[in-house]
């Protein structure tokens, strides 16, 4: 199976905090990767990582096994053209209708015509459901409409790879299998990589091929669903059954343990 | 093991330096990109977003003229009346019409229309960026290759340059008719004779330094609310605490470059 994105020991600071500790793992290509983890894991840092947000400290990540940490800014954004991202608020531009928002990325990276770009954003908000909604603004559309919106932007520029950051958040549990199924349909449709950062589990079991597990900024698990539902480590069985901590942190711990001094 | 006090002294120093010298750092990146996507790029084939800097244009522009205009109006009229106050007492009330003129041109509208933008625009691009920031929509911008300078900060600097100063000759017009009516009703001073009064007392020159000096406050204000608005990491109450801060700073900072071009022209004009 071919990787897609590959990374090697990687180690990032937040300030003096080491949130990710020198992590290796693979993504394989055209498959739904979960990157699975509790709040305050270093999933959300490592999506930033993945999608050039921010720069590491030291180590590498290679997609189409090229190292993007090493890259240009310039270099970088011909590589972003082939990323789409939805970000946990969708993170759609509110002063401009659904219409423009999908189609600013092509109105940024290409010379198409007008008359293209209209039935371009037509197609990509009747991929996602939102026929029809070209002309409203992100303020009067609902949560999982947001969402659905801003996924339709992520594939504007038809991406090889889509990033979902916690693509079920703050929704309800009707509207969250609705963005799953969307997204189960989107890779059957398309040969993209997904890399879906969540908590959610249900969520987890439907659309994931591929499993990262991250605990403390550590890869606790990469592997199939299957072998993680066998799993018999400690911290993905105490994830897996919804178990709670032993004890509650005081603060001092909790600063203790995210700053790697056990 | 505690730190002793030598260490705890130093240590707050040092934070404290490190924390300007990365603020200097920042401020000095965002100008650089700045000025390198307003003025570099464009040769480059890069045109800056038309659509954008009108619209910004309108906003900044056009409509701050009402509060623009009664506000130079009533300096206007204010300025008359402190003047005639004391020339009265020497006989030399038609010379209302050179203090009104040059400090209106030189000093006056500019000063006022920046702070009056300062309050209006600046804060507005600080709680836009701000806001924009908090709801990772720069970061959305970001990842589709977009450069949030470019697309925001751009069209807001080139409306601030070109507005700033029209607004500004503006309230020189406004400020000098409120002289004006209050002079030729309360003052009794013949409309004419103010008229050519202050075109003798104005020169080309007073009112080109009051124009540099509006685009320079121009620069700072969208510096100054772009700055505040990219700093902001939080949420709501984040946005709010760098509104303000804006707003205050840009003032301070326009008094201060202020300053500097009166010195300036005062030494060399």
């Amino acid at each position: 199976m071919e990787n897609a994105i590959e990374v090697k020991n990687l180690v990032t600071h937040y300030g003096d905090v080491q949130v990710l500790k020198k992590i290796s793992f693979a993504m394989p290509r055209g498959k739904t990767t979960v990157i699975l983890g509790g709040s305050g894991s270093g999933k959300s840092t490592l999506l930033k990582h993945l999608i050039g947000l921010l720069k590491p400290t030291s180590g590498k990540i290679e997609i189409n096994g090229r190292d993007i940490a090493g890259m240009s800014e310039q270099e970088f954004n011909e590589v972003r053209k082939r990323i789409g991202v939805l970000f946990q608020g969708a993170a759609l531009l509110n002063s401009m209708t659904l219409a423009d928002n999908v189609s600013l990325p092509m109105r940024e990276h290409t010379k198409l015509e007008e008359s293209t770009m209209q039935i371009m954003v037509r197609m990509k908000l009747e991929l996602v459901g939102l026929s029809g909604f070209e002309n409203y603004y992100p303020s009067q559309l609902s949560g999982g409409m947001k969402k659905r919106a801003g996924i339709a932007r992520a594939m504007a520029m038809d991406p090889e790879f889509l990033f979902f950051d916690e693509p079920s958040a703050g929704l309800d549990p009707i509207t969250a299998a609705g963005i799953d199924e969307l997204i189960l349909k989107l890779r059957q449709a398309f040969k993209m990589t997904f890399i879906v950062v969540t908590h959610e589990l249900p969520s987890v079991f439907t659309i994931a091929d591929h499993v990262i597990m991250l605990d403390f900024g550590e890869v606790i698990f990469s592997g199939t669903i299957d072998e993680l539902k066998a799993s018999d480590n400690d911290r993905i069985r105490m994830f897996l059954e919804r178990k709670a901590e032993k004890e509650v942190y005081s603060p001092e711990d909790y600063f203790r343990i995210i700053a790697g001094e056990e | 093991m505690k730190p002793s006090t030598a260490e705890t002294v130093f240590g707050f120093i040092g934070r404290k330096t490190n924390r300007i010298l990365k603020d200097i750092n920042d401020v000095s990146r965002l100008i650089n990109n700045t000025f390198y996507w307003s003025f570099i790029s464009p040769l480059k084939g890069r045109a800056i977003r038309l659509r954008a800097t009108i619209t910004e244009m309108v906003k900044v522009g056009y409509n701050a003229i009402p509060i623009v205009s009664v506000i130079a109006l009533f300096i206007g009229i204010i300025l008359a009346l402190q003047a005639a106050y004391q020339l009265k007492r020497v006989g030399a009330i038609i010379y209302v019409a050179n203090l009104v003129g040059v400090s209106l041109t030189r000093e006056l509208a500019p000063i006022l229309t920046a702070i009056i933008v300062a309050g209006r625009s600046g804060s507005a691009f600080a709680a836009e960026i701000g806001s924009m920031k908090s709801a990772e929509e720069v970061d959305a911008l970001v990842s589709m290759g977009i450069n949030p300078i470019r697309f925001l900060v751009v069209p807001k600097l080139i409306a601030m340059m070109i507005m700033l100063p029209a607004l500004t000759l503006f309230a020189d017009f406004i400020g000098i008719l409120g002289g004006f009516l209050l002079s030729i009703t309360e003052l009794e001073i013949h409309p004419y004779s103010y008229f050519q009064q202050t075109i003798r007392a104005l020169g080309i020159k007073d009112i080109i330094t009051g124009l540099i000096k509006a685009l320079a406050f121009g620069v700072v204000i969208t510096i100054v609310g772009a700055y505040q608005g990219f700093k902001v990491t939080g949420g709501a109450e984040e946005v709010g605490r760098r509104t303000t801060a804006s707003v205050v700073t840009s003032i301070f900072l326009v008094i201060v470059i202020d300053l500097f071009f009166t010195t300036l022209f005062y030494f060399f004009a």
